[in-house]
């Protein structure tokens, strides 16, 4: 068996046609491509998977602070408000935001996490797994078996567009980090492999032209509150696949869109700190602030 | 490209390219130096030189100079560590010509009087190139293991070289050579498909004009 990577098309047909979920297809082609056995390939990704858990942890402590002094402490305040059941929108929805934030607000105080696809957008897929597996109560082997399949759209969108903010601004980073959580979402929630190539499509969809402009150049403002943006995004694209809802562009032209969005954006809207946000008076002063 | 490349890597954040990437370069000038380091001089350029402060770069390369891969979180307090360690430290800015925004040249003297000087470009992703070695041009991304040889610029010194990387069934990925000037000190990179043992590079030492050799590979 040989995979490409080059469409989600192809992963959603190869499963399809073998009638496996897309993670078992990926997990076996990779072992066979790195010359690993499966169980190996899969250990590496259990290993990733408890760093995501950890992270997650230890980024709801209330004493967080990154270095600069930007961020820190909202992943805490999330965490008591949705613990005091003040999660207006579900608990299930309180606590992915609040595990998004945390991962997010430790990666910027120099914790361990685990890049997904990106350091900057790190938060979203811990967070829409973690949250729905306790909230589901899904075994574990599952969930980290899905990280295969967000890990092959991933694949795909770095091979056709870009997973770089640098590049792409960060449709490319968030919006592929929210993709590869719809698909894994999908997969978990027992979607078929049509349905997790369209939950792809509607989460790139739904964040397309979102531009790359953080405060000072650091990985803090926006970056952070994006990643919760980024796991809502993920829990939209997902149950509208599984409730049967088309993407009226296929997932091959989004990404194509995708990639062109990305090119015609001006270098100051990509990741260079020179427009949007990092441009307004606040934005500006906080960098005088920090960098004198 | 792997699913690791996508899932992964396990890093200390906030950002690949100024935090993972920047522990490698750092881990490659260690590495190359191949003692423990008493002093090093951490030059900054470009992004580094305006954001290494916020990003935590200094960390980053400091603890890639004590040894640490991007994913140990002993990162955090390697300035902490380094001082005990009694390593001297210096951390500046400055324009280094036709460079990468993402620069750093790093000179580390080591415990018995040894001294290198790195200069090395993260270029996305935790992705990394050495450019150079001891003002010499090179071009390596540590991804395969890469024998450095400094040797006297004489006739046959590479053949012999390349001679003992073959007799170890190493396959020659990408070769190159920079020199000082004619007859000067030069340098030779080759990266490897293969490993190659420790003794082998020993055996690539005693070569009469060899002056130093380091196997160099990063995780």
């Amino acid at each position: 068996m040989k995979l490409s990577y080059l469409t989600v098309e192809e992963l959603a047909r190869t499963a399809q046609e073998s009638k496996k979920p897309i993670s078992h297809i990926v997990l076996k082609e990779q072992a066979l491509s790195m010359e690993k056995t499966e169980e190996e390939v899969y250990s590496v990704m259990q290993k990733s998977f408890q760093v995501m858990k950890e992270s997650i942890q230890n980024g709801m402590d209330p004493n967080l602070r990154s270095a600069s002094g930007l961020s820190g402490g909202s992943a805490y305040r999330m965490k008591q408000a949705a613990e005091q059941g003040k999660s207006h929108f579900g608990p299930l929805f309180g606590n992915a935001l609040a595990m998004a934030l945390a991962v997010a607000e430790y990666n910027s105080s120099m914790g361990r996490i685990v890049a997904a696809p990106t350091a900057g957008s790190c938060g979203v897929l811990p967070a829409a797994l973690v949250s729905v597996m306790e909230d589901k109560k899904l075994p574990e082997n599952q969930v980290v078996m899905s990280l295969f399949t967000a890990s092959a759209i991933g694949m795909v969108i770095a091979k056709n567009a870009s997973i770089s903010g640098a590049e792409g601004g960060c449709q490319a980073e968030v919006g592929t980090a929210s993709a590869m959580a719809a698909c894994a979402l999908t997969e978990l929630l027992g979607g078929t492999p049509h349905m997790v190539c369209n939950s792809c499509a509607i989460a790139l969809k739904n964040i397309l032209g979102l531009v790359c402009d953080p405060v000072a150049g650091l990985v803090e403002v926006p970056c952070i509150k994006r990643n919760a943006l980024g796991v809502a995004n993920a829990f939209t694209a997902c149950q509208l696949s599984l409730a049967g809802i088309q993407s009226a562009i296929p997932t091959e032209e989004v990404i194509q869109a995708m990639k062109r969005i990305g090119q015609q954006m001006p270098s100051a809207l990509k990741e260079t700190a020179e427009g949007g946000l990092a441009a307004t008076p606040t934005g500006c002063r906080l960098c005088q602030e920090i960098f004198g | 490209m792997n699913v690791f490349d996508i899932v992964g890597p396990v890093m200390i954040g906030p950002s690949s390219s100024h935090t993972a990437g920047a522990a490698r370069i750092g881990k490659a000038a260690r590495l190359l130096l191949d003692e423990e380091p008493l002093e090093a001089e951490i030059l900054f350029h470009g992004s580094f030189a305006k954001t290494y402060r916020g990003h935590g770069t200094d960390k980053a390369v400091t603890g890639g100079i004590l040894g640490f891969d991007p994913w140990d979180p002993r990162i955090r307090n390697s300035l902490g560590l380094a001082a005990e360690a009694g390593m001297k430290l210096d951390i500046i800015t400055g324009i280094i010509e036709d460079a990468h925004p993402n620069t750093v040249q790093i000179r580390l003297i080591g415990k018995s009087g040894k001294s290198v000087s790195l200069q090395g470009a993260s270029v996305g992703g935790g992705n990394i190139l050495i450019t150079r070695i001891n003002g010499m041009a090179v071009n390596f991304s540590g991804q395969y293991p890469t024998l450095i040889v400094l040797h006297h610029d004489h006739p046959g010194a590479i053949a012999h070289v390349t001679a003992l990387v073959s007799g170890c069934q190493a396959n020659i990925a990408n070769f190159r050579l920079s020199r000082q000037e004619k007859g000067g000190l030069a340098i030779m990179t080759i990266e490897m498909d293969q490993p190659m043992d420790a003794s082998a590079a020993q055996n690539i030492r005693s070569i009469p004009d060899v002056v130093d050799v380091v196997l160099l590979k990063l995780s």
